[in-house]
């Protein structure tokens, strides 16, 4: 007992000590905060470093940029409880609209200040399957046939998995013609066929590339060529659908706190420079495809296949004012898919 | 515990003591807990108030939050259970025999409290997981654990022996073994001694730990998500579906779903709370 009270003693402070060497570390004339999703860490990493230099060298001020990384929506919950996040780069354009909506941090216009809706890079939502593609699995269609279980994280709780649900929905629309009765069906027997409803995206690609369960899993394109890297190419094949959906990760200076700080020039010109040839390159390098093509060399581009890609702002969705409440709010689409077992 | 020594005191407000400084501590005790316990609890029902009962009331009937809650309070009873039959033996191994590595034993009961919830939950899904250790003996005998309300079972074992264990252990060391000779003089074969002598001394110690063992395992989030399976109606446990309400930015659904496992907890904390005042009564000595 005293043994164990006292490494644990040791533990917290060697914690302690961490945490004050990062902070006094990480002392610089402009600190800022990114509050973010779970899969930019690499992404991040990357391009902090060079907007660090690049903002030296044009306005001889230090620059650290601290990262946040977190589910999207419990990132945008943090800024709106108070989190001192001087820009928010999210999975969806639902969570900063709530940032929005619930506190006022932000402006109504951040969707107009940048360029692309203010998102600097896009992904999509590709399938993610074992090595040779034993269940042959081509299409979204193949998702529900006998005998395939599918991965994906749970579209309440993740901003990847309303993607994902998404995408299956605009193929189901094109295929039944818009029969919504029928794509609701498809829809349910989609999720009937997930065994695992993991919380976030990370959890999901672990349960697939480590725990070895399902045939496929329904990940960020950005996010299955990071699990080809990580677990080695020889497992696993990524499987491009002929159709998905244009995933379009926002990007927004957190007005009130900017403002509070003193920190809007170099906040404003960290996601401005998301813009820029670099940003764009390092946006390409790290499997987000960037919003502007040309200014990225074609060999970082040839990684991006083609497809047919449906965006939020088709009329079938009608934009995330109207798709959020009505897929995923409570009593909405999904809530509607699962019943208890008994009247199944 | 408070409410029960309150009972024994015959409801009388002061009783006169010779150790001084009772007003002062009196007055820090309840300043203390109004600000740690009562103003947060407060805030749950002032949050959840703002729904009106016919909101509140939807949620509570929801089948979805029932299910939800059958499987929490289900799979922490359970567990609350396993814990209190195992927790006695480590106690009582721990305390009455002494063997090489016994210091080190005891230091591993007391890693579920330190070790993040959330760790443990992935190293549970590891080992339990069709492909893990354990996991691929079990699936050639058809048993499923991890993503399976077995798996909640098996994460909130672990997180809730400590509290059995500690709670049992120091009055396991009170009693003396002079007790059990006698019993043994008097006739008293082994089963005797440990039912009639060994376990009404212990039981309300063993009530302790398994109320602690059980409130922290339904208010369990961080271990049980990573092996549940978290699959609506099967094994969705009720603090996901405030987490789920919390992303919809949806805080007094959150709140109300929480609210009603406080209400639920401490009905049974205070039934609990009855037996042990009970069991004290009947056998005249306890914790």
């Amino acid at each position: 007992m005293t043994l164990n009270r006292r490494s644990i003693f040791y533990a917290v402070a060697v914690a302690a000590t961490l945490q004050f060497g990062a902070s006094g570390f990480a002392y610089a004339d402009t600190t800022l905060l990114n509050v973010s999703y779970d899969p930019t860490r690499e992404l991040y990493k990357e391009y902090n470093a060079a907007f660090a230099k690049h903002w030296q060298a044009e306005s001889g001020e230090a620059v650290t940029i601290q990262q946040s990384h977190g589910g999207s929506g419990k990132q945008a919950r943090a800024v709106i409880d108070g989190l001192e996040a001087d820009v928010v780069t999210l999975a969806l354009e639902s969570d900063i609209n709530a940032i929005v909506e619930k506190s006022g941090k932000i402006n109504k216009d951040w969707r107009t200040r940048y360029e692309h809706n203010s998102s600097p890079y896009t992904s999509t939502i590709v399938f993610l399957v074992r090595k040779g593609n034993p269940k042959g699995i081509k299409d979204w269609g193949d998702l529900v046939k006998d005998g395939v279980e599918v991965i994906t994280p749970n579209p309440k709780t993740s901003g990847g998995a309303r993607w994902n649900y998404l995408a299956a929905w605009a193929w189901a629309n094109s295929e039944y013609g818009g029969d919504e009765a029928k794509v609701k069906g498809y829809i349910g027997e989609l999720f009937r066929h997930v065994p695992v409803l993991d919380t976030g995206a990370r959890g999901s690609t672990t349960t697939f590339a480590q725990r070895q369960l399902g045939d496929v899993l329904l990940a960020w394109e950005n996010e299955a060529f990071l699990v080809g890297k990580e677990f080695g190419a020889d497992q696993f094949d990524i499987v491009i659908p002929p159709q998905s959906i244009l995933a379009e990760p926002p990007v927004a200076v957190v007005d009130a706190n900017v403002d509070a700080k003193g920190t809007r020039k170099a906040a404003e010109a960290y996601l401005a420079y998301l813009y820029s040839p670099e940003g764009q390159q390092i946006a390409a390098r790290n499997f987000y495809r960037p919003s502007k093509p040309e200014l990225v060399p074609a060999e970082e581009l040839k990684r991006f296949p083609e497809l047919k890609l449906v965006t939020i702002d088709d009329p079938i969705f009608g934009g995330w004012a109207k798709a959020q409440p009505y897929h995923f709010g409570d009593g909405g689409v999904f809530d509607q898919i699962y019943k208890p077992a008994s009247s199944n | 515990m408070a409410a029960t020594s309150l009972s024994r005191s015959g409801w009388q407000f002061r009783r006169p003591s010779i150790i001084p400084g009772f007003g002062l501590t009196l007055g820090f005790t309840i300043a203390y807990l109004t600000l740690i316990i009562l103003i947060p609890l407060a805030g749950i029902v002032w949050r959840t108030s703002g729904l009106g009962f016919q909101g509140f009331w939807a949620i509570a009937s929801d089948q979805r939050v029932q299910r939800a809650l059958e499987i929490s309070f289900g799979t922490s009873f359970i567990a609350a259970l396993i814990n209190v039959v195992f927790g006695t033996l480590v106690a009582w191994v721990l305390v009455r025999y002494h063997f090489p590595g016994r210091r080190i034993v005891d230091a591993a009961v007391d890693l579920p409290f330190a070790l993040p919830t959330a760790v443990a939950g992935i190293a549970l899904a590891a080992i339990y997981a069709p492909n893990g250790w354990v996991g691929q003996l079990l699936a050639p005998l058809g048993i499923k654990v991890a993503f399976t309300p077995v798996g909640i079972v098996v994460a909130l074992v672990f997180i809730g022996l400590p509290f059995v264990v500690r709670t049992v252990q120091p009055v396991m060391e009170e009693i003396d073994r002079e007790v059990e000779e006698a019993a043994a003089t008097l006739g008293a074969n082994r089963f005797q001694t440990i039912s009639r002598v060994i376990l009404p001394g212990l039981a309300p110690a063993i009530l302790t730990g398994f109320a602690l063992a059980f409130a922290r395992a339904v208010g369990e989030y961080g271990s049980v998500i990573f092996i549940a399976g978290n699959i609506p109606f099967v094994s969705e446990i009720a603090p996901l579906l405030i987490v789920i309400r919390l992303e919809e930015f949806d805080y007094q659904g959150a709140t109300a779903i929480a609210a009603i496992m406080l209400v639920l907890s401490f009905a049974m904390l205070f039934v609990i709370n009855l037996i042990q005042a009970w069991s004290r009564r009947r056998y005249g000595y306890g914790v």
